[in-house]
């Protein structure tokens, strides 16, 4: 009972990790831009996608896939911000919703021509394969992959945000737009930098998610519920609230459907009322 | 005489913050009372501790005699209270007429009304007339409130006020944002309101206030430094400090 | 002797007309709703409609409830200023309700729809009272979470809705006793029309009312009228309930014209669909949530060749472009355009 308590921990919080990879640059733009951006998990299929062409058609190994892929995606990202996103930035949030699903259906569309309706099937690399098991307990090797690299992004980020002169900038936007473009920091290509980012990261987790959330056309619509609730109950514009959130959805998720699986989904939204009811402004508060 | 507002050492702080501390007031129904004191002094978390926005640390506010502090907002509006917004707080893409027509019929309960129309509802549409007319805002009333100038806006937002027919009227710097000549006609209009209607107003127009309270409250820090008539007030050497002679000499 | 009307020829530039300069002219415009000919005309299409093409009916029924549809979410999203993207669940919770009453021996058709409408309301009370709380992101996520859910609760329970096979073998009685549900879809056309246009008539009074203004204040600023002593909440409230309570008599119709009820009417795609029509034709008009549903299905129809695959595309195509060149939609457009003439004449 002990051992699979943990084992469902240990999942959860890997399930809770890759969730927090791909909301984190949502947060950021609804922090930062106030965009609500309904086709964020698009960019995340987007990176799956990538990363199983790359690997099929280029012969590519998968880990040799994710730098490309972040470079790819968030590059994507820039071009989109530039040519559509920002032309919408001060737009009421009802035509960003409806701009953003617009895009998604339009990715939907476009994966289901290009790839197929179908599950993607991905190739993990060996070491990455199967299951260590330290004290008795059952640990996939691969899921210790994805909390490692997703603690090591985030302490990366930590660091971005906190030490550098783009961080301040960031946190300084975020506070407040105006003031901060008053002061002279170049809203503008903070904005541009941020999202791409942002996108970037989705890319990369929608890469390495692919064994945990599968790929297929659907999954920008499948997941929407789940990132926006990483940014709703973590709050936006910050690392810190979302990365709970997300270790929270996570663990919830996964032990839910582990200890009553014919409740399936049930638990999440549940869990998802009660936060919203009770704590309507996010776990950190939002600013108005 | 009765009193219209009251309040009892109120006080709001945030953490370590304080905002508000230990101000008790008194505002004789009619009372045309000024509140000021440099920037951060406290005087909008002062509003909305009266209108019920904030809750208070520690404290009380009477409105009428009654105890109001633990009231929400519209409960305080439905005893009497109104107020105006520092910055425009109306409504662009209504006309003026629509708009004062829907606060009258927010006042007089005819709101909650869905079978009817608004066109049919006479007693409310001639009210928002007359209040239009007294404002000078009737040759505007057919024009979306976001078409108008600044300054007409500043006069929507005094119109909406007085739609509930307040006993007392909280307007927070009602001249801000326009140009000294032009906010004279704000408080002409505010000049010619009824007597029984209790005023407590917020104003940076040191002319202004003088020119228009009876009594003034000066507010430093959070606390009341002072309170008097304008010539005492003008005379306090301790104001003259605070506002480093900015004061008129009377 | 006075003339009324000076001859063009007789003003001359100098001596302009001056009006009476009366206590005041009173006269402005205020919702009212005197009906109009451009819309007895309107309402004629649908009537016309049914005997120029008797081999569509079935697609016009589609139309008509799929205008009855938008016209709810028109309330809470173009008047009271309530984003759902999550607004099928009360959709597919009146059809649900009707089919499962109509396949469970209780045929009569207008207590069916009734019931539709009643289930919805009721389920829409405790969503509302979450919905209403939070700010714009909150509000969209607890629609889409409810509908998501509603969605999952109706697959689990195949039991009783029958799952992803949908729920069929309903039973509609004749209309008043007397109209037969038949083949053409003659009668389905006609109720739907019937059963539209009255709660259309209801929503064209609900929105000139005093409440309906309130609503509109809400929308505008919802800070102003808390400060005006109104109960945004509940008010809030309230219009979410009756939208939904049209939405549920929507699915009902849906349900009982075509005998079946399928998962997809609580779907994503559903209120994702629902939404791009309000916005084709235009929000906070009433009229625009008709036309938005009526293009929106003649073009689903007329491209009904083409790959599912493609459909979905063009209407992501169709969303960003209207959002980007075409705010307001059809009728925004039209009354921008109108504007303009007017403009230019004077």
């Amino acid at each position: 009972m002990a051992a699979s308590v943990l084992g469902v921990l240990f999942d959860g919080v890997a399930y809770g990790s890759l969730l927090f990879l791909i909301s984190v640059g949502l947060s950021v733009t609804m922090g930062l831009m106030n965009f609500v951006n309904l086709a964020h998990g698009a960019f995340a299929m987007a990176g799956g996608y990538l990363c199983v062409a790359l690997m099929q058609r280029a012969g590519m190994p998968f880990l040799a896939t994710l730098p490309l892929v972040f470079l790819a995606i968030a590059l994507v990202g820039a071009a989109l911000e530039r040519t559509l996103y920002r032309r919408l930035y001060d737009a009421s949030h009802l035509d960003q919703v409806l701009f953003s699903i617009g895009l998604t259906f339009m990715a939907v569309a476009a994966a289901t021509y290009v790839w197929g309706p179908n599950q993607q099937p991905v190739r993990l690399p060996g070491f990455l394969r199967g299951q260590i098991h330290p004290g008795g307990v059952d640990l996939g090797a691969y899921r210790l992959f994805l909390i490692g690299l997703v603690a090591a992004t985030t302490l990366a980020l930590h660091l971005l945000m906190a030490k550098t002169r783009f961080g301040a900038r960031v946190r300084a936007s975020v506070d407040n737009r105006a003031a901060a473009a008053g002061l002279g920091i170049p809203v503008d290509r903070i904005f541009v930098l941020t999202f791409a980012l942002g996108t970037g990261l989705a890319g990369v987790g929608g890469a390495v998610g692919i064994d945990v959330l599968g790929l297929d056309p659907t999954f920008p619509i499948k997941y929407m519920v789940y990132f926006l609730l990483v940014v709703a109950i973590g709050g936006a514009g910050s690392i810190k609230g979302p990365a709970l959130a997300a270790l929270l959805l996570g663990v919830f998720d996964v032990a839910g459907k582990y200890y009553v699986p014919e409740a399936g989904a049930f638990i999440i939204y549940g869990l998802m009322l009660t936060l919203l009811a009770f704590f309507p402004r996010g776990l950190y508060g939002r600013k108005a | 005489m009765t009193t219209a507002l009251r309040t009892e050492g109120l006080s709001k702080s945030w953490g370590g913050f304080v905002a508000n501390s230990q101000i008790s007031l008194s505002l004789p129904k009619g009372a045309r009372h000024a509140l000021i004191g440099p920037n951060g002094a406290g005087k909008s978390t002062f509003i909305n501790l009266l209108t019920g926005v904030l809750a208070p640390s520690s404290g009380e506010v009477f409105l009428m005699g009654e105890r109001v502090t633990h009231l929400a907002p519209h409960e305080r509006v439905k005893r009497g209270m109104a107020r105006t917004f520092q910055i425009n707080t109306l409504f662009p893409g209504l006309t003026v007429l629509e708009s004062v027509v829907l606060a009258i019929c927010e006042r007089s309960g005819a709101a909650r009304i869905w079978h009817r129309t608004v066109a049919g509802r006479r007693a409310e549409i001639d009210e928002a007339w007359d209040l239009l007319a007294r404002l000078h805002l009737d040759r505007d009333a057919d024009r979306p409130t976001r078409s108008l100038p600044y300054g007409r806006q500043r006069l929507v937002e005094i119109a909406l006020a007085l739609a509930a027919r307040p006993k007392l009227l909280l307007l927070d710097e009602p001249a801000a944002g326009i140009p000294t000549g032009e906010s004279s006609e704000i408080f002409d209009v505010i000049a010619g309101l009824p007597d029984d209607v209790t005023i407590l107003f917020i104003e940076h127009d040191m002319d202004l206030v003088f020119r228009f309270a009876r009594r003034i409250t000066v507010l430093v820090g959070g606390k009341p430094l002072t309170e008097g008539t304008p010539d005492e007030i003008a005379a306090d050497p301790r104001v003259r400090e605070v506002y480093l002679g900015e004061l008129p000499h009377v | 002797m006075l003339r009324p009307f000076p001859t063009p020829a007789a003003v001359s530039p100098e001596e302009d007309v001056i009006r009476p300069a009366g206590p005041c002219e009173r006269i402005a415009r205020l919702p009212a709703d005197r009906w109009t000919l451009r819309e007895t005309a309107f309402w004629l299409m649908p009537v016309l409609g049914y005997f120029a093409f008797p081999g569509y009916l079935m697609l016009g029924s589609q139309i008509l409830i799929a205008g009855l549809f938008a016209l709810s979410l028109d309330l809470i999203m173009g008047y009271a200023g309530i984003v759902s993207l999550g607004h099928a669940a009360f959709f597919g919770t009146g059809a649900y309700a009707a089919g499962l009453l109509a396949s469970h021996g209780w045929h009569e058709p207008l207590s069916g729809l009734l019931a539709g409408a009643a289930a919805a309301a009721l389920v829409a009370l405790p969503v509302s009272l979450l919905v209403v709380r939070g700010q714009d992101l909150g509000r969209l996520i607890v629609t889409l979470g409810i509908g998501m859910l509603f969605f999952e609760a109706a697959n689990k329970a195949a039991a009783i809705t029958g799952g992803v096979d949908g729920l069929s073998g309903m039973e509609i009685a004749p209309l008043f006793g007397l109209f037969d549900f038949d083949l053409f879809g003659r009668t389905a056309y006609l109720y739907s029309l019937g059963v539209l246009f009255l709660l259309f008539l209801l929503c064209r009074r609900l929105v000139h009312s005093p409440f309906g203004l309130s609503l509109r204040g809400i929308k505008e600023n919802s800070k102003r009228m808390a400060s005006l002593g109104a109960p945004v909440e509940r008010r809030l409230v309230s219009v979410f309930v009756i939208a939904a309570a049209l939405a549920g008599a929507a699915g009902a119709l849906l349900a009982q014209t075509t005998r079946f009820v399928g998962l997809d009417s609580l779907s994503f795609q559903r209120s994702a669909e629902l939404l791009i029509m309000l916005v084709l034709g235009g929000t906070g008009r009433l009229y625009g949530a008709l036309i938005g549903a009526a293009l929106f299905l003649l073009a689903q129809d007329i491209l009904a060749g083409l790959d599912p695959v493609y459909w979905q595309f063009w209407l992501g195509l169709m969303l960003v472009a209207v959002v980007l060149y075409a705010r307001g939609g059809v009728l925004g457009g039209a009354a921008l355009l109108a504007g303009r003439i007017r403009g230019k004449r004077r």
